[in-house]
């Protein structure tokens, strides 16, 4: 199978509010896929629906399909809670549980699947989860402390081991970078490198540069409507459409 | 970058991208100016002429500068993107290009110099024609630049065959001169050094079409199927 996860004939309302039409999208594995677009155009909802936190808005919903290694997370018979967990997600704003410590925060995804754990194999996953965020080193003599104490781009990195503890296949960002300095942001984008090759990730950004830097594959939504999707560097130096071309050379409205 | 988009959102970016173009004409402008100055010197052997075209060359080398540091200013504060982008780096070889020209010029006008301290080997016919095809493939070349015009670049590539060919006549020509008289030598030597100059001006011309061709297309057209000849 060519592709991890893909959205087919996918439309997403908001009560009488069509917000997505009709996007047809393929993510292959481990390859970082960049949604672009103008505020408004759909990029958060279609992460959102990627792993059905759509519906959880009160009279969102969603129609189509999204399959992940070819199976409809949107069948009847499928519990949104497994998806959340295969397919995990980073949120705008870092979004640590401010009360709790360091290690508890990065656990706290096993303890709400009831996954139940002796201290050591807690502690090991821990570990791990903080390694592959880039966070280790910088935490490992304080992970009791709480999880607010950190700055705002390693609370963001704890996010990130936060979705990885409960080790997913796929990996939605949604704006990581928007609250982070540029060194902070940096780090993320060098991260996101290095867990594509164990994920395939699916980043939405408003930074066209951020998307040129670290994305294979962009996407150009505007207006609810996919109206371009192809390899970045092909995107940034040449696109094919005329909308792509204004909106990537900054000529709005 | 074509005249019906849209402007951009930043009126500085937009501005400064239009800078660029105006500064890139201008000094497309001075060389034409250059190429037909030296001819003329060499025609109506003008030495004073010559000496001028020699001394302005600081002026298309200053505006060589200068386009080169509002490009490297636009990418560094404004990101281009697709378009924009080829606009500038397209912008950045075009400024080499017409610089080289401008050097040509001035390598004519030295070779003028030193023929007008001699007599006239020969009627300027030729040479004048070569220069003329020459000059116009470097001003179509412009106008393709300023008008985004893809098609008409093309025209001005086809057309460097024609200067090749005018460069090869006269190097036989020049040729029967010297074996027939060796005292012809340093003349003709000198008149084949300005063909060659000539030849080397329609060469950057067909460069800027090629690299006009890339900017409206965002397609390499360099290097592929004609051989460029030296």
């Amino acid at each position: 199978m060519a592709e991890k996860l893909a959205t087919r004939h996918l439309s997403a309302y908001f009560g009488q509010l069509c917000a997505l039409h009709d996007i047809n999208l393929a993510f292959p594995p481990n390859v970082v896929t960049a949604i672009i677009g103008p505020s408004g155009c759909g990029k958060s909802t279609l992460v959102r629906c990627l792993n059905r936190m759509h519906e959880v808005v009160p009279g969102a919903r969603a129609e189509g399909e999204v399959l992940l290694d070819g199976d409809n997370i949107y069948a009847s018979t499928v519990d949104p809670v497994m998806v959340r967990r295969r397919i995990g997600m980073v949120f705008q704003k870092p979004t640590p549980f401010p009360t709790m410590s360091i290690e508890d925060n990065v656990a706290a995804g096993l303890k709400l699947n009831g996954v139940a754990l002796r201290r050591s194999e807690r502690d090991r996953i821990v570990e791990r989860s903080l390694r592959q965020a880039a966070l280790w080193d910088e935490v490992k003599e304080r992970l009791r402390r709480p999880g607010a104490s950190l700055s705002g781009g390693q609370q963001q990195r704890l996010c990130v081991a936060r979705a990885l503890a409960v080790e997913p296949e796929v990996l939605l960002m949604d704006e990581p970078c928007s609250a982070l300095d540029p060194i902070s942001t940096a780090r993320i984008e060098e991260l996101l490198l290095e867990l594509k090759t164990s994920y395939t990730i699916v980043l939405v950004t408003h930074n066209m540069q951020q998307a040129a830097r670290t994305a294979d594959l962009t996407a150009f939504l505007y207006a609810g409507e996919l109206i371009e999707f192809g390899e970045t560097r092909q995107i940034f130096t040449n696109p094919g459409r005329r909308e792509t071309e204004d909106y990537i050379t900054g000529r709005f409205g | 970058m074509d005249i019906l988009q849209p402007q951009h959102t930043n009126r500085q970016y937009e501005e400064d991208l239009r800078a660029v173009r105006g500064s890139l004409l201008k000094m497309g402008g001075l060389v034409e100016r250059q190429i037909a100055e030296a001819m003329e010197a060499l025609v109506s052997r003008d030495t004073p002429r010559a000496r001028e075209v020699i001394a302005r060359d600081t002026e298309v080398n200053r505006m060589d500068l200068d386009i080169d540091e509002q490009c490297i200013r636009l990418l560094a504060l404004h990101q281009p993107a697709a378009s924009d982008l080829r606009f500038i780096t397209t912008g950045l070889k075009i400024t080499t290009d017409l610089e080289r020209i401008g050097d040509n010029a001035v390598n004519i006008s030295e070779r003028v110099l030193e023929l007008n301290e001699e007599p006239q080997l020969k009627p300027y016919l030729d040479l004048p024609r070569m220069a003329a095809a020459a000059q116009s493939m470097l001003k179509d070349s412009l106008d393709a630049f300023l008008r985004d015009d893809a098609e008409l670049a093309g025209k001005v590539i086809e057309r460097d065959d024609d200067v090749d060919q005018l460069n090869y006549q006269m190097y036989r020509e020049l040729l029967s001169y010297m074996a027939e008289d060796p005292h012809t030598i340093p003349r003709a030597t000198r008149l084949l050094f300005i063909s060659k100059y000539l030849e080397r001006i329609a060469d950057h011309a067909t460069n800027i079409a090629e690299m006009v061709v890339f900017m409206v297309k965002g397609r390499t057209i360099r290097h592929m199927d004609k051989k460029k000849h030296e």
